[in-house]
């Protein structure tokens, strides 16, 4: 019971702190640094990138994501091989160990949008389901930075 | 409680496999290995190939020799890798600040067929000034690409659309039109813009 309240706090405060609400859903899971770049139309797909931390004392596994802003939205791997080539992939499922935290970030891990369904705004923001294994879903508020954004701050 | 620990090492043991997969990785097969030898792009002198650029221009290699130059690879429907690059590049010649008109910085597309130059005018419009974007015929990208060693092929995504796995690196060349460098993918800028100035200053001791 101490536990919980603690977790509760514990993610109330990040809630606050690092403006990237959790809305809904699993409550060990911590957002941090969400943000996408602009789209140019909606013919291209979207691309967004966060910190997901897992809190609590056992392994979380990220099975999909949710969102009215894309038909398609999945998470992608990056990677570039010995000769420079770089390619992309659906990553499948996602495991973060108890205390342990995944990086979403340019190169590497990505929420991709495929099927935009309107275009993305600059300065506009999204609400991102992320689906977990035990069927729990966490609500995160996704900030649109400019297409020649580099990181959350812009 | 018992079982929660267990499970517990289980993924610290899933963990340090995945990070010695991961390093293995690194040294064979990513960033950390070696460059492969025989594969560098041929002088843009040898070069042979006919694109336009973002404001209707017909270019060609030879457009480029007299300056030195950064060439990179990539399609403006790639949602990762290639708006990570431009803007990487765009910050790279932000620091270079002045010294950045003295150089060539081309955006090849390898998708000529999404890519119009329309397409190209309005994508590389968002980053620095500098950047100009080239397209045109298949054959001719294909021509370019082979001369810069670069490779790219198409890969179908559900739903009958594609997208392009293609090299990413940053290419450097002096102003006589040799091959100098690659900047790899992603490379912090602390290196990359040394790089660059390097490579200006050998053109500039050169002639
Ligand atoms: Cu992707």
């Amino acid at each position: 019971m101490k536990n919980m309240i603690k977790n509760s706090l514990v993610t109330l405060v990040m809630a606050i702190s690092f403006a990237v609400p959790v809305l809904a859903g699993s409550e060990d899971v911590v957002v941090e640094d969400a943000w996408s770049r602009a789209s140019i139309g909606m013919s291209r797909p979207g691309a967004a990138y966060m910190t997901i931390r897992n809190t609590g004392d056992e392994a979380i596994i990220l099975t999909g994501l949710r969102t009215d802003l894309a038909m398609m939205p999945e998470i992608h791997q990056t990677s570039t091989n010995a000769e420079g080539v770089s390619s992309m992939a659906p990553a499948g499922e996602i495991k973060i160990a108890a205390g342990g935290e995944v990086a979403l970030e340019p190169g590497g891990l990505h929420a991709m949008l495929m099927r935009l369904q309107r275009p993305m705004t600059e300065g506009e923001s999204f609400l991102l389901n992320l689906v977990f294994s035990d069927g729990s879903e966490v609500m995160i508020e996704v900030p649109i930075l400019g297409i020649a954004a580099r990181g959350p701050e812009g | 409680m018992r079982r929660r620990r267990i499970l517990g090492y289980g993924a610290a043991c899933i963990g340090a496999a995945a990070l010695m997969l991961f390093v293995g990785w690194w040294q064979v097969d990513g960033p950390g290995a070696p460059e492969p030898a025989g594969q560098l792009p041929i002088p843009l002198s040898a070069m042979d190939f006919s694109l336009t650029d973002h404001k209707d221009n017909k270019v060609g290699p030879g457009t480029l020799v007299g300056r030195p130059t950064m060439v990179f690879f990539g399609f403006t429907h790639c949602p990762d890798v290639c708006p990570t690059t431009l803007s990487d590049i765009s910050g790279w010649l932000d620091d270079l600040g002045q010294e950045a008109e003295e150089l060539n910085v081309v955006f090849i597309t390898v998708d000529p067929e999404r890519d119009t130059v329309k397409a190209m005018a309005e994508y590389v419009g968002y980053f620095h000034p500098g950047i100009r974007g080239w397209t045109g015929e298949e054959e001719e990208i294909a021509k370019a690409a082979n001369g810069f060693r670069a490779r790219y092929w198409q890969v179908p995504t559900e739903g009958g659309d594609y997208t392009l796995n293609h090299t990413s690196s940053v290419f450097l060349f002096d102003a006589e039109g040799h091959f100098v460098s690659t900047i790899d993918y992603h490379e912090p800028r602390e290196f990359a813009v040394p790089k660059i100035q390097r490579t200006m200053k050998e053109t500039g001791e050169a002639s």
